[in-house]
C-alpha cells in the first residue's frame, strides 16, 4: 500500500465508583430507566456539582500506572452543546488543565513490545442514553448514565495498524481491570473509544486529513471500522479525491463507517472554566500512597509467567488477559499443579466451559481441584482422556478428582498382568489381522490398541498396552 | 468591532435560539455598540496578568463515594413536557 | 399596624414568648399583601395556605415547649429564583412559568428551619437579568415610594415588599448589584455577602462565579439576623466557604471608632446625581464624626468594571441557561417539527428580550475566535480589579461609596438602551467581580422623595466591619423608619 496509516485512540473508561461523579446517585447498570437520577444529574435549575473523591483516586491510579505527569492543580471546564442526553446543555469535563499528561501504554503486538504514548488523562461525566425507536417519530431519553464518572485516555497518533489499535485497547482494558478502576464490561459500555485515523504517503511528516470514528464499543469493531476506513480512504486517494475531515460512526449491521449528519459548524464547544468547581488540588502524599500500592500490571505478570513458569509467549499473554485467569493460574500452581500443564488445561478445558474468562473466579472447580486432577494425570493414575470425563463430573457435581476417579473406577490400568490378559484376548480373537500385521501391515498396531482400550473401557495405560502388544505380535 | 446580522444568526444557532429577522437586526445593532464599549479593555496590557475564574482561594472539596436515594421517578418525570414509560420523550433524533 | 412595625428580632422574640402567635403575624402580612400587592406587584406567587400552615406548625411547636429558632414566625418573601419544593418557582421567566420543583434549596431550607414563614415568591427580572424589574415575564413591580417608578432590580420584588411592609425580610440574589441597587432605590437594607458565604444550592444560576445570596430587611440588625441564619458552609456547594459565620448582629452595635474608612475618588465621578453625592458625603462626615478615620483610596480599574462584568456574566449565563431546552421541565414549544425546532423555538418563545440579548452576547464572547479577545480578556481584567481592592484594603477597613448613581427612574424610561441601563450598575459591579461583601442602607431622600442608598464594602469575609459601619450610621438617623405611603 502506498499509504502509511496513522491512528490515535480516545478511550473512555467508566470508573468503578459506587456513586456518580457529581452527585450521590448510584452508578449501577441495568436499573429501570430514569431511576438512578436526582435533581443534580438531571440538571434541574439551581443544582450544583460536588466532586466524588474516589473518581479522582481511580483516575490517579491509571496516571501513575502509565507513568503520567499528574498536575498538582487541575481544572474542570464546561463543554457546551445541546443534545437530549446532556441534561445541563454542557458536559463537565477537563480541557486545558487535565488531571494528568504524558505517560505511555506498552503493548505486545506481533511478537514485539511497542510503546504508545499518551497525551492526557482527564475526568468527565458521562451523558445519558438516547433510545431511537425504529418506528415512530420520537426518541426516548434515559438519564441513569448521566453523570457517571469517566476518564478519557487520549493517545498520541502512535498506532500504525487496525490490529495494533485493537491490541492497544485490549491492553488498556487489562490495565484498568488490574488496577481495579473499571469493570471492563464492554457489552455494558464500560470502555468505549473514538478512533482518529489518517493516511499519508510513506516518508511524509505532516499528518493527512483526520477522520474520527465515534463510539466504538468492542475490540473487534475497532479493528473492523479502521480496516474499512483504510480501504475507503485509500480508494478515494487513489482516485485523486480529497479526504473530508469529518466524524463517522461504525455501523455493525452493514459493516461500514457512515458520516454523521450533524453539521460540522455546530461543533464550537465554547469551553470555559467550570465556575461551580474550584481547581482540584492533588496532595503529594496521596500520590505517594497510591504509587506504593500499585498492583502488578498484565505485562509484568506476563513476563513473570514466562520467567517463573517457563510458559510460552502465547500462553503467558492469554493467561494475563484477565486478572481472574492469572489469579486462578497462580492458585493452581501453588496447589501443586505443574505450570505448563495448568496453563494448557486452563486455556482449553477451563475456558471452553465459561462464557467470559472473568467467570473463572466463580468456576465450580477451584484451582486446587484442578491441580489435584492434573496431579493424577501427571503420576499416570488417570489417563488424559479419562481426566476430561472426571473434569466434566467435577464441573457438574462438584466432587474431588480423586473421589470421582475412585467411585467410577476410572484409574488407569497399569498392572501388566491384568492388561496382558486383555491384550492376549484381543490378539487371539483376530488371528487374520495378526497374520496381516506380521506380513508387514504394521499400521494395524493402532487398531489393536484401540481394541484393547475399548475392552478396558479406556482405562488401560496406552503406553503399556503398546509395549505388551508389541511383545505379543512381534515376539 | 461591528457585529453583523449574519454573525448574530450564527451565534443564535450555536445557542439554539431562534431569532426573527427584526430581533436579529436589533441585536446586531445593540451588540455592536456593547462590543465597542467592551473593547475599551484593549487599553489594558494584560499579557502578564493571570485570569481569574474563581475569586476564592479554595481547592475543590471532595465528597466520599457514598450513594443516596435518587428522586422518586414520578417526581422527576412529572415536570417534563412529555414522558412515557419512564422515559423523557423528544422528537426523533437524527445523528 | 403594630405587628407590621416590629423588627424581625423583636417580632421573633414576641412569638417565642407567645405574646404574639405566628398565625396572627402571617394573617397581618397576608392582609397587607391582599391590599397593596395588586398595586405593587411585588409577588409573583403568594402562598397564603403554605404560610398559614407553617405559622400554625410554629405555634404548635411553641405550645409543646420546643425551640423554633431565631426567626420564629418572621414572615419572609423569597425572590422567585430560590427553588422551593412543591411551590412554583418561575425565576421571572415564561420558560419556567409552571415549574413546581422536586427539591428545596439550601437558603430557604435554613430560613424555614429557623422558624421563618415564607409568604411567597417575589417578583424579579427574568433570570435576574436587569436593574429595573421590568424584565419580569409576569409584569413589572412598582416602587412603593412612587408607583410610576421602578423598584430597581433584579431583586426588585424583594426590596419593594420589604419597603412596603409586604414582608418583614426577604432573600435576594446579587450578581452585579441585584440586592443592593433595589435596596437603595426602595429604601431598604440589603447585603451581598462575600462570595461563597451563603450556599447557592437551590438558587437558579445566572452567572455562577458572581451570584451570591443575601437578605433584604428594614434595619441593619434584621439583615444581620437573617444573614446569621442563611450563612455558613454547605457541602452541597463546592464554592461554599468553610469559615465559621461571624457575629453580625453584635457587630451592628460595635461602632466605628478607630475604623479606617476608604473613599475612592473613582466613585464620585461624572454621572453621579449631585443629591446622591451630597447624601453620601454627609454620611461619610457622620462616620468621621463618630470616630472613623477617613482614608482617600484609589480603585483605578473601576471604569473597566462594566465591560468586564458584562463579558463574564453573559458568558456564564449562556451556559447556565442551556438547560432550558423543553425536555425535562418547563415550557416546550407546541408541535415541534424536529429536535432542532424543539430547542430553538422553545427558547425563542420562552425567553424575554433581555435574556436573549445576554445569551447571544455570552455565546459570542465564548465562541471560537473570540474567546481570547473577550472572555479571557475579561477574566484578566477581573484580576486587576481584585488587585485594586486588595491594595486598597491594606490601607482601610471598609469602603464607603454610593450604591447607585441615580435614584429610582420611571418605568419604561431606559428600556430601549441596554448600554445606558448597564452603565448604571457601575458602583455595585466591582464588588461582585472581587467577591467582596457589600451592603446598601438608606442615607436620605431626594428632593422628589426618593430613597438614596449608601454602600459599604468590606474585605473578603469582612461582613462584621461592614455591619459595624452600617449600624453606626443607622443608629444616628431615622431614614429607615420612614414608611412609604403607597398611592395609586
Amino acid at each position: 500500500m502506498p499509504w502509511e496509516v496513522v491512528i490515535g485512540l480516545e478511550v473512555h473508561v467508566q470508573l468503578a465508583t459506587q456513586s456518580k461523579l457529581f452527585c450521590a446517585c448510584s452508578t449501577q447498570f441495568g436499573a429501570p430507566p430514569n431511576s438512578n437520577v436526582c435533581a443534580v444529574c438531571s440538571g434541574q435549575p439551581g443544582v450544583l456539582p460536588v466532586l466524588n473523591e474516589q473518581a479522582i483516586v481511580l483516575a490517579l491510579k491509571l496516571a501513575l500506572a502509565t507513568g503520567g505527569t499528574i498536575r498538582r492543580r487541575s481544572r474542570f471546564a464546561r463543554k457546551n452543546y445541546f443534545y437530549p442526553d446532556l441534561p445541563k446543555g454542557y458536559q463537565i469535563s477537563q480541557y486545558d488543565e487535565p488531571l494528568a499528561e504524558h505517560g505511555a501504554v506498552e503493548i505486545w503486538h506481533e511478537g514485539q513490545l511497542r510503546s504508545v504514548r499518551l497525551t492526557r488523562i482527564h475526568l468527565e461525566e458521562d451523558a445519558g442514553k438516547n433510545i431511537h425507536l425504529a418506528t415512530g417519530a420520537a426518541s426516548l431519553v434515559d438519564l441513569n448514565r448521566a453523570g457517571v464518572p469517566l476518564i478519557e485516555v487520549v493517545s498520541e497518533p502512535d498506532l500504525r495498524a487496525p490490529a495494533e489499535a485493537a491490541e492497544y485497547m485490549r491492553t488498556l482494558r487489562g490495565i484498568v481491570r488490574a488496577l481495579g478502576i473499571c469493570d471492563g464490561n464492554l457489552e455494558q459500555g464500560s470502555l468505549r473509544c473514538d478512533a482518529n485515523i489518517s493516511l499519508r504517503p510513506w516518508g511524509q511528516q505532516a499528518l493527512g486529513t483526520k477522520v474520527e470514528i465515534k463510539n466504538i464499543n468492542s475490540f473487534r469493531f475497532v479493528q473492523k471500522a479502521l480496516e474499512y476506513e483504510i480501504e475507503r480512504q485509500s480508494e478515494l486517494l487513489a482516485r485523486g479525491q480529497a479526504i473530508q475531515q469529518e466524524t463517522r460512526q461504525w455501523s455493525a449491521e452493514v459493516g461500514r463507517t457512515e458520516a454523521m449528519r450533524s453539521k460540522e459548524e455546530a461543533h464550537d464547544y465554547r469551553y470555559f472554566p467550570e465556575p461551580d468547581l474550584p481547581p482540584v488540588e492533588i496532595d503529594e502524599r496521596l500520590i505517594e500512597s497510591l504509587r506504593v500500592a500499585l498492583p502488578e500490571l498484565p505485562l509484568q505478570r506476563r513476563q513473570r509467567l514466562m520467567e517463573e513458569g517457563g510458559l510460552s509467549d502465547y500462553d503467558a499473554t492469554e493467561l494475563t488477559r484477565e486478572t481472574e485467569l492469572t489469579d486462578y493460574y497462580h492458585l493452581a500452581v501453588a496447589a501443586g499443579g505443574s505450570p505448563k500443564r495448568v496453563a494448557n488445561w486452563m486455556l482449553t478445558e477451563l475456558l471452553s466451559r465459561v462464557d467470559d474468562a472473568r467467570d473463572v473466579a466463580r468456576a465450580p472447580v477451584a484451582p486446587a481441584g484442578m491441580a489435584e486432577l492434573l496431579g493424577l494425570v501427571e503420576s499416570g493414575k488417570v489417563s488424559g482422556k479419562l481426566a476430561k470425563d472426571i473434569w466434566a463430573k467435577m464441573w457438574t457435581s462438584g466432587g474431588s478428582a480423586l473421589k470421582i476417579a475412585t467411585d467410577g473406577d476410572l484409574f488407569q490400568q497399569s498392572d501388566s498382568a491384568a492388561l496382558e490378559q486383555a491384550v492376549r484376548a484381543v490378539v487371539e480373537a483376530h488371528a487374520d489381522r495378526v497374520a496381516a500385521y506380521r506380513a508387514g501391515k504394521t499400521k494395524l498396531m493402532g487398531w489393536f490398541v484401540g481394541q484393547v482400550m475399548q475392552a478396558t473401557e479406556g482405562k488401560a495405560n496406552p503406553k503399556l498396552v503398546n509395549t505388551l502388544l508389541q511383545q505379543l505380535l512381534d515376539g | 468591532m461591528k457585529i453583523s446580522p449574519e454573525q448574530v444568526q450564527r451565534v443564535g444557532e450555536l445557542a439554539r435560539l431562534q431569532l426573527s429577522s427584526e430581533e436579529t437586526l436589533a441585536l446586531a445593532a445593540q451588540l455592536s455598540r456593547l462590543v465597542a464599549h467592551f473593547e475599551q479593555l484593549d487599553e489594558l496590557d494584560t499579557s502578564a496578568v493571570e485570569p481569574t475564574s474563581h475569586v476564592l482561594p479554595l481547592a475543590c472539596p471532595q465528597r466520599s463515594d457514598v450513594t443516596r436515594p435518587s428522586l422518586a421517578r414520578a417526581l422527576l418525570l412529572s415536570p417534563a413536557p412529555l414522558h412515557e414509560d419512564g422515559y423523557f420523550v423528544v422528537p426523533k433524533i437524527i445523528d | 399596624m403594630e405587628i407590621l412595625e416590629l423588627t424581625a428580632t423583636a417580632l421573633a422574640e414576641q412569638v417565642r414568648s407567645k405574646q404574639l402567635s405566628a398565625v396572627e403575624v402571617a394573617r397581618a402580612y397576608l392582609a397587607r399583601i391582599a391590599e397593596l400587592d395588586p398595586i405593587l406587584h411585588a409577588y409573583i406567587t403568594v402562598d397564603a395556605d403554605g404560610a398559614l400552615e407553617a405559622a400554625r406548625a410554629i405555634d404548635a411547636r411553641l405550645a409543646r415547649g420546643e425551640d423554633v429558632g431565631a426567626l420564629a414566625g418572621v414572615p419572609i418573601a423569597l425572590k422567585d429564583i430560590f427553588v422551593t419544593r412543591g411551590l412554583r418557582t418561575t425565576c421571572g421567566s415564561r420558560i419556567l412559568a409552571d415549574w413546581v420543583p422536586p427539591y428545596e434549596g439550601m437558603p430557604s431550607a435554613r430560613l424555614r428551619a429557623a422558624g421563618a414563614v415564607v409568604l411567597g415568591k417575589a417578583n424579579m427580572d427574568e433570570f435576574a437579568m436587569g436593574s429595573s424589574n421590568e424584565n419580569s415575564a409576569f409584569g413589572a413591580c412598582r416602587n412603593p415610594w412612587d408607583i410610576e417608578r421602578v423598584p430597581g432590580g433584579s431583586s426588585g420584588g424583594s426590596a419593594a415588599a420589604v419597603a412596603a411592609r409586604l414582608c418583614l425580610g426577604a432573600l435576594g440574589t446579587d450578581t452585579g448589584g441585584s440586592i443592593r441597587q433595589p435596596a437603595a432605590l426602595c429604601g431598604a437594607v440589603g447585603i451581598k455577602p462575600t462570595y461563597g458565604r451563603v450556599s447557592r444550592y437551590g438558587v437558579i444560576a445566572f452567572a455562577s462565579s458572581l451570584d451570591q445570596v443575601g437578605p433584604l430587611a428594614r434595619t441593619t440588625e434584621d439583615a444581620a439576623a437573617l444573614l446569621e441564619v442563611i450563612a455558613g458552609h454547605d457541602p452541597l456547594d463546592a464554592t461554599s466557604l468553610p469559615q465559621p459565620v461571624g457575629r453580625y448582629r453584635e457587630a451592628c452595635r460595635r461602632g466605628v471608632r478607630g475604623l479606617r474608612i476608604g473613599v475612592p475618588a473613582e466613585y464620585f465621578a461624572a454621572g453621579l446625581d449631585p443629591e446622591i453625592e451630597g447624601a453620601v458625603r454627609a454620611a461619610i462626615d457622620e462616620l468621621v464624626g463618630q470616630g472613623a478615620e477617613l482614608v482617600e483610596i484609589s480603585l483605578p480599574h473601576t471604569k473597566y468594571a462594566i465591560a468586564t462584568y458584562y463579558l463574564l456574566c453573559t458568558a456564564e449565563a449562556s451556559s447556565n441557561l442551556a438547560r432550558y431546552d423543553g425536555v425535562r421541565f418547563g415550557m416546550r414549544a407546541a408541535r415541534p417539527q424536529d429536535l432542532g425546532d424543539l430547542y430553538s423555538r422553545t427558547r425563542h418563545d420562552g425567553f424575554g428580550p433581555e435574556v436573549k440579548r445576554r445569551i447571544i452576547l455570552g455565546t459570542f464572547a465564548l465562541s471560537a475566535g473570540y474567546y481570547d479577545a473577550y472572555y479571557a480578556k475579561g477574566q484578566r481584567v477581573r484580576t486587576l480589579i481584585r488587585q485594586d481592592f486588595s491594595q486598597a484594603f491594606e490601607r482601610c477597613d471598609a469602603i464607603v461609596v454610593p450604591t447607585s448613581p441615580i435614584t429610582a427612574f420611571k418605568l419604561g424610561e431606559r428600556l430601549d438602551d441596554p448600554l445606558q441601563m448597564y452603565l448604571a450598575d457601575i458602583y455595585t459591579i466591582s464588588c461582585n467581580l472581587a467577591g467582596l461583601p457589600g451592603l446598601s442602607l438608606p442615607c436620605g431622600f431626594s428632593s422628589q422623595g426618593l430613597p438614596i442608598g449608601l454602600q459599604v464594602l468590606g474585605r473578603p469575609l469582612g461582613e462584621e466591619q461592614v455591619f459595624a459601619v452600617a449600624g453606626a450610621y443607622e443608629q444616628a438617623h431615622d431614614w429607615h423608619r420612614r414608611v412609604p405611603e403607597v398611592r395609586r
